[in-house]
């Protein structure tokens, strides 16, 4: 019913403005793939151990801290402009740091989750916040309360420029000239980076021996060790592959908005949990659906109603989606009693 | 209320009828009906995987069944929520032992006197004349309680630190403390030696003779045979028959699924 | 209780009995504690504003007790609690300041201080029903992420400030000051420069010394200890434990569970509104900002460092935690610097741009986080029972087969 009168809205939104619906649409995708890499660890560990991984935000967030001093490693600096000479240092510099970051998340596991794996419920949850607030604290130690400048290695060139399909309705007869729509070749590589990683995530689960481990383990733990399956390695591997999207994620996202802070995480987190919360806890495609979802309605909350806002719709989104349907969009497991 | 009870004995206290659940497409309880009457001790046997508990926890509103009605004492309980279905005289205990095991055992007896407290937050909070003499009550009661089950000794330690077979007839102690007049017992007897199950169905006989309505599910035949005066037999969530321990005994099909076809 | 002061026998029954109870003894050196603080603190420092930090960690006490009545005794997991704690200073800000006459309702209010400090409190624990009737029956983790949201919320709302309520960021200031009787101030009383005439009669009223402040906190933190251990031993303290413990099982037993939950929730958002509003209060300022996340995970820490289920430990846990993080670690960047200044290191001190090094004290400064954020680690790993356990916590986290056979009966020391 809501989805129907929200996309009602859509489409009056369109037919008032198309150049500025599809603007805020494309920026709604590309922060929407931003969040869905980020969700995608959160989904991957709840799914498996049934922990809210409450670290997850700020790994997010130290793969853009990590990601700054290596591309200095190769004389890269913040005020650096895109050249072709830097995309595979950035491709390398991404491998890194997905893999940097996959460590940290293991060791997390190992050091923070392992020991309290059957403590009661609550310990793990706050243990989790506790390693959040570590991983924040280093951070801010590190670097301190500053906005870190990151180097635009993307191009600012334009993509895509399309005459906008305006007038059609006839609504908007005031402007004489069409509108131009701009999509950036930022916008598609955040969009197709994000795509890439989602499919190599996706084959890799459904194909390879460790994924029908994940999948096996996430079913359920004990049957999968009568089974043979190691089950500390895949908790592991669960751990590093979901750190290594959010690193990506970090990489993304610094790069994109050239800017990131030790804080970051928290409410990035948060939003990224509402959106595999949205698409369904522990199912990976309701995480990639869910953190586009979110992405275009914080878009289109912050071009038609108010960007101070768009905080507290998301997380009253996270508060509704756990009352009244605690099994999101595609659903898998029930999050109930 | 126990004379009243005792008036009444032999009418229908519990009454099932179609009563049916399914878990995502699997028929645990397949349209089951029976009735339980006041004063009795009842028995539902059946091999494992039968679909025992799950009835259990369709009574008792641990989740609502999803076809059938069940009545208790002429009102319809279905769907009511666990903790109201124990205040209206439905208590049970678990297949596998769920005292509470970081209290001792006699708190574990004294919250089943929860619902039949009167105390009130503020009552609770300024500790009033009337929230100690409760107390005090309550405390007298969960003693004679643990008495009565025979394990008094054991009423300041850990639930968690008691024999195995003291943690079975706590959780009575703890259900009775419901004051039922109707008790589901979930396999009492399970993992005790025969001398410890001669001893359990004197405690139900005891328990039956203070005029609580028994209803019990055993594995083991033998043990049932005894202690109940009627008996529904459940296989694949279907009831197959219902009678007398003889009559049950006695029943081709009750023999086939215990031992099987060749039998 | 009162009969058996009187009876001096009795009396020493009783005392023997306490002085074999560790809680007795901790709730003992307490208190001496508390007497004699503030003299001890003014001779030594010549002012009272030691006295008036105490104070101030009195009102951590307080929230600290009440989030370890929903985290500690029913076992949920209450990431917002600074959402009613601001909820409470909202209350009493805007119903005791000039701040609503710039509001839709043109009017100021000036309602008084004790009335409000009720109000807040009923308020929050409003809030807290409101949030918690529809969000309770969701299992522990989805809880604590629910509240970790709603915690979020509120302070934004606040911040923008919707229908020219709130004054948004601008926050409320000129909040009205409590009035509180001069007989608190206590012989050790060093200010006495606002004192007021109520008519013919000599009714004095002191609005600046902290020392006020502090006796009226000690007085509200004995009164909540006492009430809040009644109901840890009440029925109601036992169905917590229960639904903590098993809910399928408490239920079944005739708790209605949900109830029993929103009732712990409420009594700890009630804490949290009452905190807001003598915060508010002593303040004198009210702004979106001293709400957020760090707030209520600062709570918690107290609450886990102190040992979750357990009061004087949770007393213990709160001001150590309140002294290490508004005290140590404030005063720290200037002791480090001072005592680089002697060991030689004067090199530190300087920001160095090339390696990115802030400076010392600057570096130093920014420890809190992760100071909150190992002492919640290092404790649930290495001592999850917390520094001062209840007994129950140190039972569930011993290994199998422990040896303690006896339980404490909590009865014991009070009837």
């Amino acid at each position: 019913m809501s989805g129907l009168l929200a996309i009602l809205w859509v489409i009056y939104l369109g037919a008032e403005d198309p150049a500025g619906l599809i603007a805020t649409l494309v920026i709604g995708i590309t922060d929407g793939a931003m969040f869905a890499l980020v969700a995608l660890g959160y989904t991957m560990v709840y799914g498996i151990i049934e922990l809210i991984n409450f670290a997850h935000g700020d790994v997010f967030t130290l793969g853009g801290f990590l990601g700054l001093p290596l591309l200095g490693l190769f004389g890269i600096t913040s005020g650096t402009k895109f050249a072709w000479v830097y995309v595979p240092i950035l491709v390398f510099v991404f491998v890194l740091v997905m893999g940097l970051n996959g460590l940290v998340n293991i060791t997390i596991e190992r050091v923070a989750y392992r020991p309290l794996r059957n403590a009661p419920r609550l310990a793990p949850l706050i243990t989790a916040i506790g390693m959040s607030f570590i991983l924040e604290g280093a951070m801010y130690l590190w670097r301190g309360p500053v906005s870190l400048r990151f180097p635009n290695l993307l191009p600012d060139t334009v993509a895509s420029r399309f005459t906008s399909p305006a007038g059609h309705f006839g609504l908007n007869s005031g402007s004489t000239a069409a509108p131009l729509i701009d999509i950036g070749v930022k916008d598609v590589a955040v969009v197709i980076s994000t795509v890439v990683l989602v499919i190599l995530l996706s084959v890799f689960i459904n194909r390879t021996k460790l994924g029908k481990a994940m999948r096996a383990t996430a079913q359920d733990r004990d049957a999968a060790q009568l089974m043979g399956i190691d089950i500390n390695r895949t908790i592991s591997a669960t751990f590093f592959i979901g750190a290594a999207l959010a690193g990506a994620g970090g990489m993304i996202w610094a790069l994109y908005f050239n800017s990131i802070r030790f804080d970051l995480g928290f409410t990035t987190g948060l939003i990224a949990f509402t959106a595999a919360v949205l698409g369904g806890i522990g199912n990976i495609e309701g995480a990639a659906l869910g953190g586009l979802l979110i992405g275009i309605i914080r878009a289109l909350n912050e071009r038609y109603l108010s960007a101070s806002w768009s905080d507290v719709v998301i997380f009253g989104i996270l508060i509704m989606v756990l009352v009244f349907r605690p099994t999101g969009l595609l659903g898998m497991r029930v999050p109930e009693k | 209320m126990s004379a009243q009870e005792s008036e009444r004995a032999g009418e229908t206290i519990l009454d099932l009828e179609g009563v049916t659940k399914r878990f995502l497409g699997l028929v645990a309880v397949d349209n089951v009906s029976f009735e339980v009457k006041r004063g009795e001790v009842f028995a539902l046997i059946g091999p494992n995987g039968a679909g025992k508990t799950t009835l259990f926890n369709c009574i008792t509103g641990m989740f609502p069944p999803s076809e059938g009605r069940v009545s208790f004492d002429g009102r319809d309980i279905t769907g009511y929520k666990p903790h109201r279905v124990a205040f209206l005289g439905i208590a049970r205990t678990f297949q596998n032992i769920r005292v509470f095991d970081y209290m001792s055992a006699l708190d574990n007896v004294r919250l089943g006197q929860h619902s039949r407290m009167h105390a009130q937050i503020w009552d609770a909070i300024l500790k009033t004349p009337k929230a100690r003499r409760e107390e005090a009550e309550v405390t007298e009661r969960a003693h004679e309680l643990l008495r009565f089950v025979g394990i008094e000794r054991y009423a300041n330690s850990f639930a968690r630190n008691l024999p195995y077979g003291a943690q079975r007839r706590l959780e009575i102690a703890r259900a009775l403390a419901t004051t039922p007049r109707l008790l589901l017992l979930d396999e009492p007897a399970a993992g005790f030696n025969p001398q410890e199950k001669v001893e359990l169905m004197k405690l139900v006989e005891k328990i039956r003779a203070q005029d609580v309505t028994v209803f019990l599910i055993e594995h083991d035949m033998r043990v049932v045979m005894g202690a109940s005066s009627r008996i529904v037999v459940l296989d694949h969530g279907i009831k197959i028959a219902e009678g007398t321990p003889q009559e049950v005994r006695s029943d081709a099909k009750v023999i086939e699924a215990y031992l099987g076809k060749s039998a | 209780m009162i009969a058996t002061l009187r009876d001096p026998k009795r009396l020493r029954a009783k005392l023997r009995q306490w002085s074999r109870d560790p809680y007795m003894v901790v709730y003992g050196v307490l208190f001496v504690a508390a007497v004699i603080f503030p003299p001890l603190a003014s001779f030594a420092t010549g002012t009272s504003t030691l006295t008036g930090l105490a104070a101030d960690a009195g009102v951590w006490v307080l929230l600290a007790i009440g989030l370890n009545v929903v985290v500690g005794f029913a076992g949920l997991l209450d990431l917002g609690y600074a959402a009613f704690f601001a909820i409470g200073a909202y209350t009493y800000a805007l119903l005791a300041s000039a701040q609503l006459r710039s509001s839709p309702l043109h009017q100021a209010v000036h309602l008084p201080f004790w009335v409000l400090l009720f109000l807040a409190m009923f308020v929050a624990a409003s809030a807290g029903a409101i949030l918690g009737a529809p969000t309770l029956r969701l299992r522990g983790d989805y809880l604590a992420i629910v509240t970790l949201g709603f915690g979020e919320i509120v302070p934004r709302v606040f911040r923008n400030d919707p229908g020219h309520w709130t004054g948004g960021i601008n926050a409320i200031g000129g909040i009205d000051q409590p009035t509180i009787p001069v007989c608190l101030d206590g012989p050790w009383s060093q200010g006495d420069d606002f004192k007021l005439q109520f008519g013919a009669v000599n009714c004095s009223f002191s609005l600046s010394d902290p020392t006020a402040y502090y006796v009226l906190m000690v007085i509200l933190i004995i009164a909540c200890v006492i009430l809040v251990t009644n109901l840890q031993i009440s029925r109601l303290g036992r169905a917590w434990a229960a639904v903590r413990e098993d809910e399928v099982a408490a239920a079944a037993m005739g708790v209605n569970t949900r109830n029993i939950k929103l009732l712990a929730f409420g009594i700890g958002a009630a804490f949290s509104g009452f905190g807001g509003a003598y915060y508010g209060a002593k303040l004198s300022l009210v702004s979106p900002d001293n709400f957020d996340f760090t707030v209520s995970i600062t709570v918690l820490v107290m609450v886990v460092l102190g040992g979750m289920g357990n009061i004087p430990g949770v007393i213990l846990g709160a001001l150590a935690v309140y002294f290490l993080e508004f005290k140590f670690l404030t005063d720290l960047p200037r002791n480090a610097a001072a005592l680089a200044n002697q060991v030689g290191l004067q090199g530190l001190l300087a920001p160095n741009a090339a390696t990115s090094w802030p400076g010392l004290e600057d570096f130093v400064g920014r420890l809190n986080f992760l100071v909150l954020g190992l002492i919640l680690v290092l404790m649930m790993l290495l001592r999850p029972q917390g520094i001062l356990p209840s007994r129950v916590r140190a039972q569930e986290l011993k290994a199998e087969g422990a040896a303690d056979d006896t339980v404490f009966d909590a009865r014991a020391g009070q009837t």
